[in-house]
């Protein structure tokens, strides 16, 4: 049983990384198409670092992800927990709207949204992209966090005060911990849909102002180039680099811990 | 919280004081990756001014956002059916030719288009046409007309270009109609044409049919000059050919919409772009034609390549004309041919 | 923290950047282009009415049931196994899952072009076996691959975090009562994840209903959807009436949609989860 799960999760693993393998391959290919294996080149590597365009652009994505993110994850989490305890008809008619972005196609949000910043007499660029990008997270942290927000035991937090916490406290102490991987996941979420996005970006964009997908998107039309397979190849193995040393530190902390404990 | 708020606000901070640059700025709006490496750095060396850049993907992205944001640029790179509307919605703003010195390096040929009959808003950029594009070694013999794409012999062979008029426009040639036609019968007659050729159609596409063709993917795809160069640079068994009905003859061109605060700068801008060493540099990095002889004598072997360069008062070549009001009968019939198609 | 007070920013946030550009798309929807400015219409909807619009909303939803099913099917062991192992790395798995999302998705797509094309990786290994080539791309098949490929995680996240509290000890009290390991799943464990797949749901249904770049790369412009008549109107033809009314229209079919399903959590679903485990 236990090699199975491992090989499903495996599976899995594999089904997701199968592009992004293809993608790093091609990040080595000599021909600009994907079509052709010309034999191997760092030249997409080393184009890369003198492509100051992107480079910024890649700044932009990454500043605009972590921010908006942040932002949707401080308000999306914040509703899920107000909405916990809450079944009835508000729930659903505040979940509703809250699908609205996701539901939207693309193209209606942004352009909507586009004209509502032409209305409030917003000159698009960087600060307009941000608002888009938090729109459109915060109901992915809602529903990230709203199933973790309705398993929370109110009697705990009843409790807590009992015994002398302030609401604040107590809130903090223990709802918070409980709702910790909801919002995390929230988090990561809103980070993926932001990264990724083109559509809502173009247009709530200006000034010079550009993100990876706009970069990528627009080139689309003439080829993307594996200079762009190089960038995705590079981020991935930073996050994965990061991982590994965050687990590994995670790891010897555990470990100095039961080893304190065995002490006492 | 509040720490968080402070950092945040130290960010945005940082971020809308655009570093105390004070040098006078151009905002260029271009299609993605339409510009050769360097140019813009040497813009700037050159005139002192600062360049802010950006792409978009379609002329309906673009034509969207100049016309509904408040957003101002100085310098617009759109194709010839769209600057005709866009003159036509006071969108452009007149150039002072007297002030684009560099402008007699244009060949006469690609002055004064349907789209701007005295020329007064558009100076070209780059030029094309659009043909088919096909693998010697999957023909039994060269194609010659637009009839090839409807070939049964060749079904799950052929790549059609996901784009509206494109795709009719050949279709109207092939039947013997202008490609600006507004005749109904003809266009019920070109969407049916469409719809009876889709189960011989492997797939519309408009961005991959590079990647597609290079590898032997289909026989035959619709596609535009420039593309057929880099394809037949990466696999030498392609072929392009301009079908003898005739076909689309395409133009982008610098204009400067009539949002813009740099006249100035934007004209100077313009006036680097069509210096020969600039523009054969963007040609060549570009692979769609330069319409400048001086610039194509800088390119050698590239400036003569008859892809990109055929004689084109041999072909029956047509420019896609702003359809005004009509444009909705394309657009319903667009709807309706990708609607039918799989359904 | 009161908990209403904790719906002020979603409040203010929605009224300010959902609901009034929502009044903007549906007063689109409402009007046409009349002679000087816009005039209510309600041509949008009727164009509607052709039958050749309610094959591609019907395909659209057809499409996206399929993929929410697929993503349920192969997503849910997954996070349960995931949820329930007790290694440190189990964490590290999931994140590792979320991250090939942050690759560019033309470049991802792109990539499954390379191994699924007549010339592409599967097919070329296939023939030096000297078996016959497959055609994967440009059919329904594939546009459910790409969705379900873009969409899977958005499903197993939040599974996996509601099964993270799931007790050991519950499963054991529902084994010491008799229950067989199925039966226990059936009654103790998947009542427990209910609140995670519905935000799976949510999170896949929702948007692949109007999702159109997959349609048209994995299907090869031949599976129309909604989401790429929608973009059309927009993007190519201009028509941001018809656009609006064709998205309106959606909206309140998967908002009903949607009702139906949060219901059914707040009659059964958690309910009796939540019965069970107290």
């Amino acid at each position: 049983m236990k090699k199975l799960s491992k090989c499903y999760i495996g599976l899995v693993l594999a089904f997701l990384y199968a592009p992004i393998g293809v993608l790093m391959v091609f990040s080595f290919n000599a021909s600009k198409s994907r079509a052709n294996w010309q034999g191997f080149t760092l030249d997409w590597y080393r184009q890369l670092f003198s492509n100051d365009a992107l480079m910024s652009s890649l700044y932009t994505t990454l500043l605009c992800g972590f921010l908006a993110a942040l932002i949707a994850t401080i308000i999306g989490s914040m509703a899920a927990y107000g909405l916990a305890k809450n079944k009835g008809k508000k729930s659903t008619l505040v979940l509703s709207v809250a699908y609205i972005p996701m539901l939207n196609a693309e193209i209606v949000t942004g352009v909507s949204l586009m004209l509502l910043f032409t209305l409030m007499g917003l000159d698009l660029g960087f600060f307009t992209m941000l608002l888009s990008h938090i729109t459109f997270c915060i109901p992915y942290v809602i529903l990230a966090v709203l199933p973790k927000a309705r398993q929370l035991d109110w009697s705990l937090y009843d409790a807590a005060q009992d015994l002398g916490c302030t609401p604040t406290q107590s809130f903090w102490r223990i709802m918070f911990p409980e709702l910790l991987p909801g919002v995390f996941t929230g988090f990561l979420l809103s980070l993926t849909m932001s990264i990724d996005d083109f559509i809502i970006s173009f247009f709530t964009t200006g000034n010079g102002v550009s993100n990876l997908s706009i970069s990528i998107y627009t080139m689309a039309k003439r080829g993307i180039k594996p200079e762009i397979n190089a960038l995705s190849t590079i981020m991935f193995a930073a996050i994965l680099i990061i991982l590994i040393v965050a687990n590994v530190s995670a790891a010897k902390k555990d470990h100095n811990k039961s080893k304190r404990s065995m002490r006492i | 919280m509040k720490k968080i708020v402070l950092a945040l606000s130290a960010v945005l901070c940082l971020l809308f004081s655009s570093c105390g640059d004070d040098r006078p700025v151009v905002k260029v709006y271009n299609w993605g990756d339409y510009i050769a490496p360097g140019v813009i750095d040497q813009f700037e060396e050159e005139s002192g001014m600062r360049v802010i850049y950006e792409m978009f993907e379609t002329n309906e992205d673009m034509y969207t956002k100049i016309k509904n944001s408040n957003n101002s640029y100085d310098v617009i790179i759109p194709s010839d059916y769209m600057i005709e509307r866009m003159i036509a919605e006071n969108l452009l703003s007149e150039i002072d030719m007297s002030k684009i010195t560099n402008y007699n390096n244009i060949d006469a040929e690609y002055k004064n288009l349907s789209f701007d009959k005295d020329n007064k808003f558009s100076v070209p950029y780059t030029w094309g046409t659009v043909g088919i594009l096909y693998n010697k070694t999957m023909v039994d013999e060269a194609p010659t007309s637009w009839g090839a794409l409807w070939d049964e012999k060749y079904k799950d062979n052929i790549i059609m270009m996901n784009s509206q008029r494109d795709a009719i426009g050949i279709t109207l040639k092939y039947l013997g109609h202008s490609l600006n036609t507004t005749d109904a019968a003809a266009l019920q007659a070109a969407k049916q044409k469409l719809i009876d050729q889709s189960p011989l159609v492997l797939t519309w596409v408009v961005d991959e049919v590079k990647d597609k063709m290079i590898g032997g993917e289909a026989a035959l795809a619709l596609v535009y000059a420039g593309d057929a160069v880099y394809c037949k640079g990466e696999n030498p068994d392609l072929e392009y050919v301009i079908p003898s009905e005739g076909s689309n003859i395409f133009f982008d061109s610098m204009c400067i919409p009539s949002s813009c605060e740099n006249k100035d700068g934007a004209e100077q801008f313009i006036n680097f772009m069509c210096r020969a060493d600039i523009a054969a540099k963007n040609a060549e990095y570009i692979g769609y034609s330069s319409p400048s002889t001086p610039a194509r004598e800088l390119m050698g072997e590239a400036g003569k390549d008859p892809t990109a360069y055929p004689d084109i008062t041999k072909y029956d070549l047509e420019i896609f004309s702003s359809l005004g009001d009509k444009t909705k009968i394309y657009d319903e019939l667009w709807t309706e041919i990708k609607t039918s198609i799989g359904v | 923290m009161k908990k209403n007070a904790c719906l002020i920013p979603l409040y203010v946030w929605t009224a300010v950047f959902v609901l009034f550009p929502l009044a903007i798309v549906i007063y689109f929807a409402f009007t046409r282009a009349g002679g000087t400015g816009f005039e209510f219409s309600l041509e949008g909807f009727s164009r509607l009415a052709d039958p050749m619009y309610l094959g591609v909303v019907l395909k659209s939803f057809k499409i996206a049931i399929i993929s929410t099913l697929v993503c349920i099917l192969c997503g849910y062991p997954a996070a349960y196994i995931l949820a329930r192992s007790r290694s440190r790395a189990k964490f590290i798995i999931v994140i590792l899952m979320l991250l090939p999302m942050w690759m560019n998705f033309l470049l991802r797509t792109y990539s499954w072009l390379s191994i699924l094309e007549n010339t592409g990786i599967i097919n070329t290994v296939l023939a030096s076996l000297g078996l016959p080539k497959v055609r994967f791309l440009y059919n329904e098949g594939a546009v459910i691959l790409g969705t379900v490929y873009n969409y899977l995680p958005f499903m197993i996240m939040p599974i996996y975090i509601t099964l993270l509290k799931l007790d050991e000890s519950h499963l054991e009290a529902a084994a010491d009562l008799g229950a067989n390991p199925f039966q226990a799943f059936l009654r103790v464990t998947l009542p427990f994840s209910v609140p995670g797949i519905l935000s799976g749901v949510s999170m896949v249904f929702v948007p692949s209903v109007t999702t159109f770049v997959i349609s048209q790369l994995m299907g090869g412009g031949k599976v129309p959807l909604i989401g790429d008549v929608i973009e059309q109107q927009f993007r190519v033809v201009n028509d941001w009436h018809f656009g609006s009314a064709l998205s309106v229209v959606i909206m309140v079919i998967v908002l009903i949609f949607m009702h139906f399903i949060n219901r059914g959590d707040v009659e059964s679903g958690t309910g009796n989860g939540g019965r069970i485990l107290r």
